[in-house]
């Protein structure tokens, strides 16, 4: 860190999101029973556990880590997050997809992806738990429902957000108060472009899935994206395999995340090209939210992320 | 050819990434809009992310759809914010959108509020955290009752900068007189508003004039664009300290606000006591203890003389830390743990300041209040106060008036008609008394320490937005009550 005594006085746009994030984190957690944190190894959570460590530093990070496994992760992302969990100190639980379908509690959608699954053990999860203040690492920039959620949102009993009866969220005194059976939502990411956690990474030095570097992998064409094969994806004949250079831009459940063509192998070949991308990070890898014009509102409101 | 999949380095206007503003440098500004329903909020701002090129393809492909489908021939740049279901049906605005951009000047997070009046809790949710309003004026209605509700809340939330845009001038063939006789009465009330240095500019948020690019169709019109307006204002946390910095280059002309602001002292909520214990990240950090916060207002150095409220006891700054290391200074907006020459008893919701120009706690105090909730506030109501990092319980003491916003040429204190309890959408004047001491400030001198929000002890939701005051005029009494 540089000399505060000589450094100019105003705060850059990433230092006052990340000061805004650990004010988030904080306050949270002041008036939590039990928080958890949402990790998934991507990105976004990556960035909310950073901003946790250096929020309670000298002390570990309070507060536990959960995991909603669809079963169709990426092998790297796993074995990452499992490291830095370790790393840390921390404990992590895992609620499985993969369960809810084996006693068939939940069925394989026809399309074969598990995003939307989730909801169900996680909302199980959460009260088998009885966490009440759940951190995610949405950001508003990520799709247009979530650009109008508070910082701290309120769920009710099944998990639902209404947004059409949002708590008013004044200055930065943010309002975690629920009844017993409700929890918060809390986004300590909510201001932040893509593009700030990737510059964020880049000065905070924080690693990453590799996946989320260009490396040479089969992949195949499946509605404009790249797929790659994967026990959670089926291979049809017709489908070309063939070696490209690609990154991820999110990690996900593998069947519906698509890879994009990229040369970046470093954080700020990445950074020039997050840059002058012309298309949204969902709209070039979720297939989940091309469903429909609502699809990310329809989930929320039925307690997903 | 099958389209390829998305391939992220194709374009070539784009591939200049120096052009693209480096947010580790440039200055963040938070700015809101706000109006009355159907005047064009959501189009100018659909037209600023236009003009700055900050829609991605696929985004603007979508918006480009949903027009189509509507029948319509243009591109419904109020899509790109309003992304609830309900707000497509209804082609309105209902909660608050946030949205990113940059110019190489600046970064912005943009605030899209709804001018709808059942909704003006949402637009107080968007204004709170503003540098700076954008209000817009149908330019074929002038202002309407919407638009002095709008600017109240602006005067009660002493948003810093208020930009008029009066819109759809191209309705009106892009002519001089209905722009200056809006021009006018906006300046006029918003001057008994106490609303200081308002611009109004003359827009078209449908075709972009001024918006982004000056416009053509407006030869008499010399002054700056929108977006230019937004470049260039100070941002709330950035002020004093920009204005000091400015100053120290002989370049600034201080206001006797800006000078009284860059020479009044700190201010520091206490949001968590840092005590690691066997939870420390090293053993040398086992005993460690300190109090977790954001500074408020001010720049905290060590060294500094501390008074604790509402205890009142005093001690010194010893040492200012983050995970990355030790600070000399800590300045408004930075997260930190400041650790104390003395072992007082301080828990979370204490507020530390200088002991020069230090604050002092007490039980009453007069605020006023917009009250954003469906049933009314009465007097001897039951409520928490939230303020800083504290909360605790108040009864409403007593309603001392409620702002009358029709009024011509009202203001926040000599507007006031006698009430007995305030209904939704409400601006009052009220008294409350507190179970236990706070450091509540006047709001036009400390921001931070001088804004609350009323809870409900039942469920938890937030009632009202609330800015203290120092002075109520006619009561004769001092705000703070000292014990
Ligand atoms: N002719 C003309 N029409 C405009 C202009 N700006 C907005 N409109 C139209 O006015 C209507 C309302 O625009 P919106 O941007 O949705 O208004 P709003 O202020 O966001 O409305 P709420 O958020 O619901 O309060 C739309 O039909 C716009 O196309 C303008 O400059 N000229
Ligand atoms: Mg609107």
């Amino acid at each position: 860190m540089t000399d505060q005594t000589t450094a100019p006085a105003r705060l850059s746009t990433l230092d006052s999101l990340e000061a805004e994030g650990i004010h988030i984190i904080r306050e949270a957690v002041g008036t939590a029973r039990k928080p958890v944190l949402l990790f998934s190894g991507g990105k976004d959570s990556v960035v909310v556990l950073h901003l946790a460590t250096k929020a309670f530093w000298p002390g570990k990070v309070p507060f536990e880590l959960l995991h909603v496994d669809t079963g169709h992760n990426f092998d790297e992302v796993l074995e990452f997050r499992d490291r830095t969990v370790e790393r840390l100190g921390l404990r992590l639980q895992v609620a499985k997809v993969q369960d809810y379908i084996d006693d068939g509690r939940l069925r394989e959608r026809p399309d074969g992806t598990r995003n939307p699954l989730q909801t169900v053990p996680l909302l199980d999860g959460i009260a088998e738990h009885k966490y009440d203040v759940v951190f995610g690492g949405a950001r508003r920039d990520e799709e247009k429902a979530r650009a109008k959620e508070r910082v701290v949102s309120l769920r009710d009993e099944f998990g639902a957000w209404d947004p059409r009866n949002q708590r008013p969220e004044l200055w930065n005194l943010y309002n975690p108060r629920h009844l017993p059976g409700q929890h918060v939502r809390v986004f300590p990411l909510s201001n932040w472009t893509e593009l700030d956690v990737w510059r964020y990474i880049e000065r905070e030095n924080i690693e990453l899935p590799s996946l989320y570097y260009a490396h040479e992998r089969d992949v195949f064409q499946r509605d404009g994206m790249w797929l790659t094969p994967h026990h959670s994806v089926r291979v049809r004949d017709t489908d070309q395999i063939v070696k490209r250079t690609v990154r991820y831009r999110t990690v996900g459940d593998a069947s519906c995340t698509g890879a994009v063509e990229s040369p970046a192998i470093t954080v700020s070949d990445v950074i020039a090209e997050v840059a002058s991308t012309r298309i949204t990070e969902r709209g070039a890898t979720r297939a989940d939210d091309r469903l429909s014009e609502a699809a990310m509102e329809d989930r929320k409101k039925e307690g997903y992320f | 050819m099958t389209a390829a999949p998305e391939s992220v380095t194709t374009t070539d206007d784009a591939s200049d990434a120096s052009a693209v503003p480096d947010t580790t440098r440039t200055s963040l500004l938070r700015f809101a809009t706000a109006g009355s329903v159907d005047d064009g909020k959501s189009t100018l701002v659909g037209r600023l992310l236009h003009d700055t090129k900050s829609i991605l393809a696929d985004a603007y492909e979508a918006v480009e759809r949903v027009s189509r489908e509507r029948g319509s021939e243009e591109v419904d740049l109020a899509l790109l914010t309003d992304g609830l279901r309900a707000e497509r049906e209804q082609g309105i605005t209902i909660d608050v959108a946030y949205r990113y951009f940059s110019t190489p000047r600046r970064t912005f997070i943009l605030a899209d509020c709804p001018g709808h009046v059942q909704y003006t809790r949402n637009t107080v949710t968007g204004a709170s955290t503003a540098d700076a309003l954008v209000v817009l004026i149908d330019a074929r209605y002038g202002v309407v009752e919407q638009t002095k509700r709008h600017l109240a809340v602006a005067a009660l939330l002493r948003v810093p900068h208020v930009i008029v845009a009066v819109n759809k001038i191209d309705l009106l063939d892009y002519a001089q007189g209905p722009y200056r006789s809006i021009a006018q009465h906006v300046q006029s009330h918003a001057e008994s508003l106490g609303l200081p240095n308002v611009i109004t500019v003359p827009v078209s948020a449908l075709n972009g004039d001024n918006v982004a690019t000056r416009s053509e169709s407006t030869p008499w019109y010399e002054g700056p664009t929108v977006l230019e307006i937004l470049e260039t204002v100070p941002s709330i946390d950035q002020g004093a300290d920009e204005f000091a910095a400015a100053h120290r280059h002989g370049v600034a002309h201080p206001t006797a606000a800006d000078a009284e602001a860059a020479a009044s002292g700190w201010r520091f909520p206490v949001q968590l006591v840092l005590r690691p214990q066997d939870a420390a990240v090293a053993e040398e950090f086992r005993e460690y203890r300190g109090y977790a916060g954001q500074v408020a207002e001010g720049t905290v150095r060590v060294g500094d003389e501390v008074v604790v409220q509402p205890s009142g006891k005093r001690t010194t700054v010893a040492g200012i830390d983050t995970a990355t290391g030790p600070l000399e200074a800590a300045h408004t907006g930075q997260s930190v743990a400041i650790r104390l020459a003395d072992e007082i008893d301080i828990a979370r919701g204490d507020l530390l300041s200088s002991a020069e120009d230090a604050t002092s706690a007490s039980k009453k105090f007069h605020a006023h209040v917009a009250w954003l909730t469906d049933r009314p506030l009465r007097v001897r109501d039951r409520v928490l106060v939230q303020h800083g990092s504290a909360t605790v319980q108040a009864m409403v003491a007593s309603i001392d008036g409620i702002l009358d916003i029709s009024l011509p040429g009202g203001t926040l204190d000599s507007s006031i008609k006698p009430g007995h309890e305030l209904l939704l959408n409400d601006i009052g004047v009220v008294t409350l008394q507190l179970a236990q001491p706070l450091a509540v400030e006047d709001y036009g001198k400390h921001r931070r320490t001088g804004a609350f929000c009323l809870v409900d002890p039942q469920d938890g939701n937030t009632l009202a937005a609330g800015t203290a005051r120092a002075h109520v005029p006619g009561t004769g009494e001092d705000t703070y009550v000292s014990i």
